[in-house]
Parts: C-alpha cells; structure tokens; sequence
C-alpha cells in the first residue's frame, strides 16, 4: 500500500508539473503572438483602414516585446486570441489640458483610432498619447521622433492599477492584522498574523533598530510602510496574471517617489551636526570650495542610488525572464520543433529565474529599507564627543 | 531611454496612493501593532522575570527547608542524647538509692537484731540469775551442811556461770 500510495504521488506531481509547463507555455505563446504580429503601420493609414486587419506575419522583435511589457500601458493586456486581435481590459484615460479629458481606453482601438474630448483630438502612439489634428496626423523631426504636442497624461494606466490593487492589499493585510493584535492582545499570534509578525519584528530588530539608532521608533512606521509596499509589489510583479503582473516597482517613476520619501525624511530629521557636516566641514577653509559641492552631491546622491537600484534590479528580472521565452519564438521562427525544443530549456531557465526573482523580491526591499534607515540613521546621529576625535 | 524617465501619471497617483498609504498605515496599523508587540514583548520579560524570581525565592525556601530539617535532626539527636544520659543517671540514680536504702534497711535490721538480742541477753540474764538464785537455794537448802561440798559446788556453778556468759558475749 505504500508503495502505491507513493507511486500515486509521484504520478499526480508529475501531472501537476506537467500542467503547469503547459500553461507557461501557453502564456509565452499567447505573449509572444501579440508582439509578434505587432504592425507598424504609421497612423494616418491606421486611421483610414479601420477594419484593417493585418495578415502579414511580421518578424517576431523580441526587444519591442520585452520593452512593452516591461513598460507602462493604458489598458491590460490578457492575451490574442489570434495576430491582431488582442483580448485586454480598456482603462480609463485622464488627460489634463486645458480641462479635464476623461474617457475609455477602449476608444484608441490599441493605437487604430484618434479620440475626440471636448473638442481635442488625441492619438495613442506606441503606448503614448499625443494631440493630434482630427485625422490623428503624427508629425516626425528630422530624428524621426514624433513631435506632436504631449497633454499631461493623468491616466489609470496598468501600473496605477497595480499600485490602487497593492495599496487595497496592504491596508486590508495590515488593518486585519491591527485588529487581530487589538483583539488577541497579549496572546500569541495566528494566521496571518504570525505570517508577517517575524517580518514585522526582523525589520524592526534587525533593520531599523541598528541603523537608525536611538530614535529609531518615530521612523518605523514609514520605513516598515516602504519595505512591504516594495516586498508585495515585487511580489505581485512575478505573478503573471491580471491584475499582477505590472512592472511597478521597476518603474522609475515609483522608485522616483520612494526615493524622494526617503530623501525628505533624511532632509527633515538631520540634526545640525548633519548639516554641519555638509556646509561646514571640519577641513581647512580653503578646501571649502572642493567638498562643499561633494558634500551636496553626497546628498541627492544617495537616494538616487536608491531609486536606480530598486528600478534596476526589478526591471531587469522582468527583462531576463521575458527574454528567455523570446528565445522560444526567436527558435520558433526557424522551425516548430527547434522552438519547442528551447522551449523545455526556456520554461526550466525561467523556473529557475522566478525563483531567483522571489529571493530578489525580499532582497530588494529589505536593502532599500536598510540604506533608508542607514541614511536617516546617519543623519539623525548624535556626536558627543566629536571633537575630541579631530 | 522612455524606460528611465518618470512619468507624470503614475509620479502623480504613486505620490497620492502612497501619501495615502503612508498616513492610513501608521495611524490606523502601525502604531496598534507595533504597540502590540511591545507590550506583549514587556508582559514577556516580566513573566520570564517574576519566574526567575519565583525560581530564586522556591530554592531559597528549599534551602530554609534543608536548614530546618537539619535543625531538627540536631534537635532531636540532642534530645536522644539527652534521654539516655538521663536515663543512665536515673538508672544509676535508682541504683545507688535501692543500693542505701538496701544497706539501710539491713543497718536497721542488724540494729535490731542487736537491739533484740541484747534485749535477749538482759533476759536471759535475768532469767539465769533468777534460774541461779532457785538453783543455788535449792542446792543451799540441800547441801548446805558441808562446808566444803559447799565450796565447791558454788565455785563450779560461778565457773559455769561465767562460761556460759563469756559464751553467751
């Protein structure tokens, strides 16, 4: 009995693997068959042949597929159910310009057609929407750059989404557990509570604590707020189902915002021997001139490194892992089976990388909490003795 | 190059979510959790602590106890050798009392005895004396005539009589 019991297991696992090696097959497919038979087709043709359906299978362009998906767009892409006919999710698009523009996604047609609001008229363009004139004319300089008039793009595009969906996860987790810690009181965690208890406690004991130093507990809620904001985002990055997915927090512009949290915290808080430090060092007047600016630079420095680290690391695990299921289709283009054959070595390479991926997730967030609070610590330390040293 | 430049849209929502986020979480999860933590952290030292006390005062009550108990089995083998040296005492006590009172009573008794028999002789004395006195007037009255049968019966009848005083004391 045993044995058979044993054998049964084996069997189901291998079902189970097998199963999910189909379906990340079928998701690479689905992937890659959109970007594949992406056409481009300059706007006015666009513009005129609306029911215009590409037949042409175009070269796959594995750089053009990556890019797209690492970067930001206005709706969410699910999957083409044939070249050409993509299946996504329209998301609302709010443009600033002169008066709020507020309308559908879904109205762009994925680039085909120009959108009239109140009497603009605008054009989405390789994932950008630029004014245009009433037939969506798209006019380039001499770098072959369009030109057209950028609005201010206030859009719900896929990574606000994520960020709305994140926000709402982390409040319901927290406040949940807030109020599980108000109710059980003294008592020992449970559920989801001691899941993220150790976390909690790893971050405060072994992350703020010693860095920030004695007034580390004003500072814990922000950097604790920062860590699982990056750690369920990466997280959320690698699952590859609407409404994850997104590439936030490989996204400039929210490492940007982090970073600029970090750096007003920093700037805040110093103490004047911090400022001290930067205006009036203790050096020789004379070297004033030279490490006053480095000083400075010093500064702004820091939580740049901040933002281009965490931006970095998370866009180039999206990169990695899309890159290898370019690989299928690169093969796939030669032959079927040479395609499917690298599609084993793909599927196990991008096991392997999302794994990875999860080790990073922590990583990244606990390394960006520890440099915070290594700034704010730096900045907040008292020097009692200090010139005594000199 | 689109990849590292921020876009307005989402520098906008990230910097109101997250604002949002911020100030919702530390007011409304932060601070009941941390807080939490460390009242449950100090409820923790304080038990560990009184149980440490507790440990302390239980063996140091222990140890009263040993003293205790060595104490009274000092005690008690005081009082054991107290009991058999006052029971030698009594004994040789009782032993020398029964051993005067024995010699005592035969003191007494030999007292007596002498008493009685001196009480004895003085009767006996008397009794030979009167005994004498019949005899010697019957043997006056008989013997008498001769002179000197006379003188010798009285002076084998003093012999006699001192012989059997000297026997007698």
């Amino acid at each position: 009995m045993p044995e058979n019991k044993g054998l049964s297991k084996i069997t189901n696992f291998k079902i189970l693997s097998f199963a999910c090696l189909i379906l990340l097959l079928q998701s690479t497919v689905l992937l890659a068959s959109d970007h594949g038979s992406d056409t481009n087709i300059h706007s006015s043709e666009q513009h005129q042949g609306e029911t215009h359906h590409t037949t042409i299978h175009e070269k796959f362009k594995p750089g053009d597929m990556i890019l797209d998906h690492v970067k930001d767009a206005h709706d969410w892409h699910i999957m083409d159910l044939s070249p050409g006919h993509p299946v996504s999710i329209p998301l609302p698009v709010i443009i600033y310009d002169n008066g709020l523009h507020i309308f559908s996604s879904g109205k762009f047609e994925h680039g085909h057609k120009v959108v009239e609001s109140k009497g603009n008229h605008y054009f989405l363009h390789k994932g950008k929407i630029y004014k245009t004139d009433a037939i969506g004319h798209l006019n380039y300089d001499e770098k072959n750059k369009v030109s057209n008039e950028i609005p201010m793009d206030l859009s719900i595009t896929k990574n606000v989404i994520a960020l709305f969906v994140s926000a709402i996860l982390l409040l319901l987790i927290f406040l949940s557990i807030a109020k599980s810690y108000k109710t059980r009181g003294k008592s020992a965690p449970k559920g989801i509570q001691s899941l993220l208890e150790p976390i909690i406690i790893f971050i405060r004991d072994e992350v703020v604590k010693p860095s920030v130093g004695a007034h580390y507990e004003k500072f814990l809620p922000m950097l604790l707020t920062i860590f699982f904001f990056i750690f369920i985002n990466n997280l959320m990055g690698l699952i590859p189902i609407a409404p994850f997915g997104a590439n936030l927090t490989g996204n400039i512009a929210v490492t940007m915002v982090l970073s600029i949290v970090v750096f007003l915290v920093v700037s805040f808080s110093g103490n004047k021997h911090y400022w001290k430090h930067i205006f009036m060092p203790d050096v020789p007047k004379a070297l004033w001139v030279l490490l006053i600016p480095i000083e400075i630079l010093g500064v702004v420095l820091k939580p740049f490194v901040l933002m281009l680290r965490l931006f970095a690391n998370i866009t180039a695990g999206h990169i990695i892992i899309l890159g290898f299921f370019s690989l299928i289709f690169i093969f796939g283009e030669k032959s079927a089976v040479a395609g499917f054959g690298t599609s084993i070595l793909s599927v196990a390479f991008t096991l392997f990388m999302s794994v990875l991926e999860l080790l990073v997730a922590f990583l990244q967030a606990y390394v960006f909490t520890l440099l915070a609070s290594l700034y704010i610590g730096s900045a907040t330390e008292e020097h009692h003795h200090a010139e005594d040293h000199h | 190059m689109e990849l590292v430049l921020p876009g307005i849209g989402l520098t906008f929502w990230m910097v109101l979510v997250f604002g949002l986020l911020l100030f919702l979480l530390k007011k409304f999860a932060w601070k009941p959790i941390l807080s939490a933590l460390k009242e449950r952290e100090n409820s923790i030292e304080e038990a560990l602590k009184s149980a440490e006390a507790a440990k302390d005062q239980l063996s140091k009550l222990k140890s009263d106890n040993e003293a205790l108990y060595k104490q009274a089995r000092e005690e008690r083998d005081q009082l054991l050798k107290e009991a058999k040296v006052m029971k030698e005492t009594i004994i040789s006590d009782a032993k020398k009392s029964a051993e005067d009172e024995g010699k005592r009573i035969i003191q007494a008794a030999s007292e007596e005895i002498n008493k009685q028999k001196a009480v004895a002789i003085a009767e006996l004395k008397g009794q030979v004396a009167s005994m004498s006195i019949a005899i010697a007037e019957k043997l006056i009255g008989n013997q008498l005539a001769n002179n000197d049968q006379q003188k010798t019966i009285i002076t084998s009848h003093i012999n006699d009589l001192n012989n059997t005083q000297q026997a007698n004391a």
